[in-house]
């Protein structure tokens, strides 16, 4: 389908880049892609994906918006308190971008539901605030072979890398099992500082839509962390782990789990 | 040859569409473009050029437009 006059006006700054073009956008507009968790980080990632023109947006997260995360979370307003985060942000994304499609999903990632869920969508961005759904969509992806950016923030820290299943590192290779709980603070309890996410989950776009695009250089292989207080990004090159327990030599997860002892998630932690 | 009208269509626009109705082409097809004097004659060439097509021509038209010649280089 040709583009209309307002999308080659909308996108116009997308055509102009040679990697771009006609028809990489258009490429972006039949993309679909699936964002776990509408905090934090999946304010910026939603709020440039839409605008770039992806054609189906994805947002999963049974919380709703409270006053302490109008600081960071970017895509909510005050007026959005008390509403489930999923409806703020596609109210958001349909304001900046009419011609994309959201498909809501107001409930959290389990070992239930992921498989279903990614299987829809073309890249998979993690914008979760506890190990155990990171742990989850790992697994999840690298079972189904589906691509996706994994992002981490706290305090002042923030790590990303991109995982291409079966082909480079995953989050696994790095961290073979989950933290014992309590070992690492969530952000509830250690703060973050509001401008972090937008540094990663905007990275974490990016990522989504070179790869959507076909174009440059993923951030997979190498982990990027970014230190705000010093003003420093690191990029680590991490070989896969011949010993990891779902993408090595002999792996022993061989379907998703539900990490139990670590669903202790920040929202879940207020009084 | 196919001549795309981009008369009264300001920068970047002109070239924006240019550029689209190229990607329909194959490598070594030609058309006209038929430009504005002033900053779109003076941008849309280059740009043309900055993303790999040959400019074979520009000749002013008796109205005071400019007919560009263009081929379509490598994707």
């Amino acid at each position: 389908m040709a583009l209309t006059d307002s999308q080659i006006e909308r996108y116009s700054r997308h055509i102009i880049l040679k990697e771009v073009g006609g028809k990489g956008q258009q490429k972006l507009l039949n993309s679909k892609v699936l964002i776990i968790g509408a905090g934090g980080l999946g304010a910026p990632i939603a709020l440039y994906l839409a605008a770039a023109g992806i054609g189906t947006i994805g947002i999963a997260d049974a919380d709703s918006v409270d006053l302490s995360n109008l600081q960071r979370q970017v895509i909510h307003f005050t007026p959005d308190i008390g509403k489930p985060k999923v409806i703020s942000a596609k109210e958001k994304i349909q304001a900046i971008n009419p011609d994309v499609q959201v498909r809501t999903y107001q409930q959290w990632v389990s070992a239930a539901n992921i498989m279903e869920l990614i299987s829809q969508y073309d890249f998979v961005v993690d914008g979760t605030d506890n190990f155990a759904a990171k742990f989850l969509i790992n697994d999840a992806c690298v079972l189904a072979g589906k691509p996706y950016s994994h992002g981490g923030i706290l305090q002042f820290v923030g790590q990303t890398i991109t995982v291409l299943p079966g082909e480079s590192t995953c989050y696994r290779c790095i961290f073979p099992t989950p933290p014992p709980k309590d070992a690492i603070p969530t952000c509830s309890q250690a703060g973050v500082i509001g401008v972090l996410p937008g540094v990663i989950g905007s990275i974490q776009a990016t990522e989504a839509i070179k790869f959507l695009l076909g174009k440059g250089k993923l951030l997979a292989g190498r982990m990027l962390t970014y230190d705000a207080l010093e003003m420093k990004f690191r990029d680590v090159t991490i070989n896969r782990n011949p010993n990891c327990p779902i993408c090595g030599e002999n792996p022993t997860i061989t379907q998703v789990r539900d990490e139990l002892e670590l669903l202790t998630v920040c929202d879940l932690e207020k009084p | 040859m196919t001549t795309i009208d981009l008369r009264g269509v300001s920068c970047p626009t002109n070239f924006v569409k240019a550029k689209l109705a190229l990607e329909e082409l194959e490598t070594g097809d030609r058309v006209e473009i038929l430009l504005d004097d002033g900053e779109a004659v003076k941008n849309v060439p280059r740009s043309l050029k900055g993303e790999g097509h040959k400019l074979l021509g520009l000749r002013e038209t008796a109205e005071g437009h400019y007919l560009l010649e263009v081929e379509k280089g490598e994707e």
